[in-house]
């Protein structure tokens, strides 16, 4: 960021959230980088910037994809690195059609499951079909699983890399034609009319992301869970990332999206995921009907005859196997394949909390997260809590999620009683950061040793001690058990060395993930990298794009060179992932000859005299590659990659525009509303994303969007947002008296207009009422929140910090919980909530007491009309969407394809 | 007389009285108690992802003070609100150090031995795994795993514990596990 010339954060508050990391930001300004906040608050990144846009929350799509057509229309385009470096001249299939054909669909979409089948999205094969995945499209269709996430951290699959290129770009059906038409309607107009940004404030942005990128100079997004946090999130990032490429800032010095994470190793853990549907390395979990045996998983990855490194995840996969279950994987069972168990469709944790509320989870983890204040939907939350037989919390001191059973807003309200609840709660006290040592991973991939300064006290424990001995006295407890059930337990390697306190080496755990060969007198020997991984069983590895870390036994994380050595890239402190790479896709820092695209930007370059690439970083690319090889694509893998190829991840070694495969909602980020929106969506019939997680349920109601009976009950928009001073759901910052002394109390931000509207008073109280809950906030009247002029109407927007909560004890500081009102309705690639934004009213004075609260929150459904189907309906108008676009040489359709508006 | 203020402004040097004129002699001989420390150790924040350095001072085996790591390429030294209060995130007042459990229906907790706990945990484990298992679906397909445990929770731990927690679900068939990423 540093590095960068124009500084765009968009979707996140970096001098609040990240104020350590915004000092790069600060260099960059004072070098005379231009710094723009589009943001629906003012902030104090704000503050700083060179100039505030605010906008409509929810509304980034539209803005984003008005700039594509903005430099696709003037022509401001990287030509040299769009074509060579992405998709922009690969053909599409002739049987897709655009949002523009179908009213705000694309093709292929089911509206009884809810769900597209994505092969008419496909590149153009030779003989005229469609590339295809690897042979599991109709997998996809039957069990409509969270296909997105498989793609993992690379493209999605292809059968092969024998794409049609047009490198005119002219032919219609290439990416860039499908691009351009597709954007022409996000114009400048449409910008004022969905966002609330004046045309002047869009050519501001415009000119200066454009004038900021090229040759000698780069742009950079920032951006945190102000984009994540919508039922189309993952296209906000989509459409930041086609930008980026139009504009030949990927793959270069202060270019590049940046992901501002919240959490130390939050990176980490989707690395080394505790999540639902990744194995280490981001190898998906195998699904049912999809990947039954081993072949079918390995070629859902990828093809062997696809271009990149996922063409190898056998190798991955494989040493997986062997550092989880050891000699118990073997090539005679598939390498324990059978070991795995299996899903059938998405398991996140608000279809986790479905299941506990219909009874069917028994036991439930809670680590180091607070859900009953930091999840959406809180009630529904503690309620699902009250459902478990047996709850662990492991936390530093007894948060609301340990609590609830006697003092939860519902214990208040009468809706639980302690005395009823059969829930069995045990409370693990946990170890500081200090107190243990390991590894997190920040968020630009490096991973950073921390050294233990002490031991824990007391009883507390870290986790890994913790889950060692859980994980040691449940395989004892099966180690005499006959049944096959319980193979995998006996089987997986638990055989850490141990300290003199009886507790497991972190190290080796570390050495575990890095990986090992067995060499031939049968010694195990470290791992330099993951090209060294094997198919054959030869390697074990516990997360392939983490092998390296201890090369040479060294413990690279733990390196702490000052200021990381002389190199600009800083690389002597930590590790990054993968193979020490500070910039991924750095071979398109340089052009397609291997130079650099100008001595301003220089990073990595083909030297001729070496026959290799060199420069500041650790190349991301084959380092013998030539510029101009060209290798037959037949042999697949890396050696397929040719010197142009920068995406070595990618099927086709290409930057995706357009994305063939791999999202579930659509080829092309379009403009959707929200779950709940007082605006109609001003650019497609379709209101919402068809594809988004609906959860249409009693205890999870939704507000009238606009043009339905009911939508003035519920007329004012809220956002949720972090302050300096707290952490998430504030286990870490509201137990700690110097950051409850900063921030003390739960408040709502509102502008004087919206004030004088309610008959708010700075510093009175105020009641904020959504579909699932009433909250109270002290009031903050400030400038700050801008009302907006949206279709002609006045939006206005409340701001709540989510931090606090009701409950818990020894808290120094509690308050209401924002995500109370927050409703669950997911993206369907990522299967996060919408809770960026939310329909809600606002009334002077504090909420209602007990049940009365309960009682206000039914007067306002039932004013509302609000039903379950609310806001549920897939298709906004069946008529004007799923009928057959007419053909191409219709006379009576006029050439932009907008006839039916 | 020579350590009248005024004169020693003027021999110090410090003519606008803001430096060692000023200084009495109780404050020169304070010194740091990070000066006391019997160790330094590096460490990182453990707050958001920037990833800052940290220096974490101990004496007679207690976190004194926490300040910001000058050689981290990252940070430089600095630390924001929450990671300079990390100290106290250690050393709080409100911080639990026993296991507590609470029996079904209670209204209180009570203390229980830590080995007991984890003892009651694994054999809770084994019963809701094997309540909750399900080996085929209804088109007779392996499915090989139990719906009846879940966890969150991971992005504040480190990349061995999640290590662990992921190879012991997986291995056991529990599909449900979760952390703050998605959310």
């Amino acid at each position: 960021m540093a590095n960068a010339d124009c500084i765009v954060l968009q979707g996140g508050n970096m001098a609040e959230a990240h104020p350590v990391g915004f000092q790069w930001v600060s260099e960059a300004k004072a070098r005379g980088a231009k710094v723009i906040h589009v943001d629906p608050r003012f902030t104090r990144t704000s503050a700083v910037a060179d100039k505030h846009i605010p906008i409509r929350v929810g509304s980034d799509v539209a803005l984003l994809g008005a700039l594509i057509n903005y430099v696709i229309s003037h022509d401001l385009w990287f030509k040299e690195y769009v074509v060579a470096y992405t998709n922009a001249a690969t053909i599409v299939s002739d049987e897709f059609r655009d949002t523009e054909d179908l009213g705000g669909l694309f093709s292929g979409f089911d509206p009884t499951t809810g769900k597209y089948d994505p092969s008419s999205w496909s590149y153009a094969d030779a003989d005229g079909s469609g590339v295809g995945g690897t042979g599991d499209d109709e997998g996809h269709n039957k069990s409509g699983t969270a296909s997105g996430e498989m793609a993992g951290s690379g493209g999605a699959p292809l059968e092969h890399s024998g794409v049609q290129r047009d490198e005119t770009l002219q032919d219609p059906r290439t990416v860039f034609q499908i691009l351009k038409r597709h954007y022409s309607r996000y114009t400048p107009e449409m910008v004022q009319e969905v966002c609330g940004i004046s045309a002047d404030d869009f050519t501001y942005l415009a000119k200066a992301i454009t004038e900021n990128s090229g040759r000698d100079r780069t742009t950079c997004w920032g951006y945190a869970t102000g984009w994540t946090q919508h039922t189309l999130g993952a296209q906000f990032i989509r459409t930041a990332a086609i930008l980026q490429l139009l504009l030949g800032n990927v793959g270069r010095p202060g270019g590049g999206i940046m992901a501002l994470r919240g959490h130390a190793s939050i990176q980490g853990s989707t690395d080394i995921p505790t999540l639902f549907n990744l194995l280490p390395g981001y190898l998906p979990m195998p699904t049912v009907g999809l990947h039954d045996t081993l072949p079918e998983y390995l070629d859902a990855i990828a093809s062997k005859k696809q271009k990149g490194f996922w063409a190898d995840a056998d190798r991955y996969f494989i040493s997986l196997m062997k550092a989880y279950f050891g000699d118990a994987a073997q090539a005679d069972n598939n390498w324990a394949y059978d070991y795995l168990p299996r899903l059938s469709g998405p398991h996140g944790t608000y279809q986790t909390t479905v299941g506990m509320l219909a009874g069917d989870v028994e036991g439930y983890f809670v680590l180091g997260q607070n859900p009953a204040v930091g999840s959406a939907n809180g009630r529904m939350q503690r309620l699902a809590m009250a459902k478990l037989k047996w709850l662990v919390v492991r936390d530093l001191s007894l948060i609301e999620s340990a609590t609830w059973w006697k003092d939860s807003p519902e214990i208040a309200s009468g809706e639980l009683r302690t005395e009823d609840i059969d829930t069995e709660v045990f409370f693990m006290p946990a170890a500081t950061h200090v107190e243990k040592a390991g590894t997190f991973t920040q968020t630009q991939r490096m991973l950073q040793w921390r050294h233990q300064a002490i031991r824990p006290p007391g009883e507390c424990q870290s986790d890994m001690d913790f889950f060692y001995q859980l994980g040691a006295r449940i395989k004892e407890l099966v180690a005499d058990s006959t049944d096959e059930v319980d193979a995998p337990l006996q089987a997986v390697t638990w055989d850490y060395p141990l300290d003199e306190h009886g507790d497991p080496v972190p190290e080796s755990v570390l050495q575990e993930i890095n990986g090992y060969r067995t060499n031939e007198q049968g010694e195990r020997e470290l791992l330099s990298g993951y090209p060294e991984l094997k198919a054959d069983g030869s390697t074990s590895c516990g997360c392939w794009i983490y092998s390296g870390v201890f090369a040479g036994g060294q413990n690279m994380s733990a390196r702490r060179v000052p200021r990381g050595g002389p190199n600009p890239a800083q690389n002597e402190w930590g590790w990054a992932w993968p193979a020490d790479r500070r910039i991924l896709y750095n071979r398109a820092s340089a052009d397609p000859d291997g130079k650099p695209w100008s001595e301003r930007k220089k990073y990595i370059w083909w030297d001729e005299e070496q026959g290799k690439w060199v420069g500041d970083d650790v190349p991301d690319f084959p380092v013998d590659r030539a510029p101009h090889s060209r290798p037959d694509p037949d042999l697949g893998g890396p050696a397929a990659l040719t010197g142009d190829d920068p995406f070595i991840m990618q099927a086709d070694g290409k930057g995706w525009l357009y994305a063939p495969k791999g999202l579930v909602d659509g080829p092309l980020p379009v403009h959707y509303e929200a779950q709940e929106s007082p605006v109609r969506n001003p650019l497609y019939v379709q209101q919402q994303n068809p594809a988004r997680m609906i959860f249409a349920r009693e205890d999870n109601l939704d507000a009238p969007s606009a043009g339905m009976p009911g939508v003035e009950v519920y007329p004012y928009v809220f956002t949720t947002y972090r302050l300096t001073e707290h952490h998430t759901a504030g286990g870490m910052s509201r137990w700690l008296p110097y950051l409850s002394e900063l921030q003390p109390e739960m408040f709502c931000e509102v502008s004087p207009a919206l004030a004088q509207e309610r008959g708010l008073v700075n510093d009175g109280w105020a009641t904020i009422v959504s579909p699932r809950a009433v909250i109270e906030a002290k009031v903050l009247v400030t400038d700050r929140m801008t009302p907006l002029t949206v279709a002609g109407k006045t939006v206005h927007q409340v701001g709540l910090p989510y931090h606090w909560g009701v409950g818990g004890t020894d808290a120094i500081v509690s308050g209401d919980a924002a995500n109370d009102l927050i409703g669950v309705t997911l993206d369907p690639n990522t299967q996060i909530q919408e809770s960026k934004v939310g329909s809600c009213d606002v009334i002077a004075g504090r909420r209602p007491r007990g049940a009365a609260s309960l009682a206000l929150l039914a007067s306002y459904n039932e004013r509302a009309g609000v039903t379950t189907e609310t806001d549920n309906i897939r298709i906004t108008d069946p008529e004007a969407e799923l009928k057959d676009p007419a053909p191409k040489d219709d006379p009576n359709r006029d050439k932009e394809g907008w006839s039916q508006f | 007389m020579l350590e009248w203020p005024v004169l020693r402004q003027f021999r110090s040097g410090d003519y606008l009285g803001r430096g060692p004129a000023v200084e009495s002699a109780r404050t020169r001989n304070l010194t740091s108690r990070n000066e006391t420390a019997d160790r330094v150790v590096q460490s990182v924040c453990p707050y958001c992802a920037v990833g800052c350095g940290q220096r974490v001072y101990v004496k007679d085996e207690k976190v004194i003070q926490i300040e910001g790591d000058t050689d981290s390429p990252v940070s430089r030294g600095r630390l924001c609100p929450k990671g300079s209060a990390s100290e106290q995130l250690v050393n709080a007042p409100g911080r639990q150090y026993e296991v507590l459990y609470r029996a079904p229906k209670s209204k209180e907790w009570q203390h229980l031995d830590r080995d007991t706990a984890i003892e009651m945990i694994a054999q809770r484990f084994v019963e809701s795994r094997r309540n909750g298992w399900q080996e085929r679906d209804d088109k007779g397909r392996l499915l090989r795993r139990t719906m009846g445990i879940a966890s969150l929770g991971g992005a504040t731990l480190d990349n061995e514990e999640n290590y662990l927690i992921k190879k012991l679900f997986t291995a056991a068939g529990a599909i449900q596990i979760e952390n703050q990423a998605r959310i």
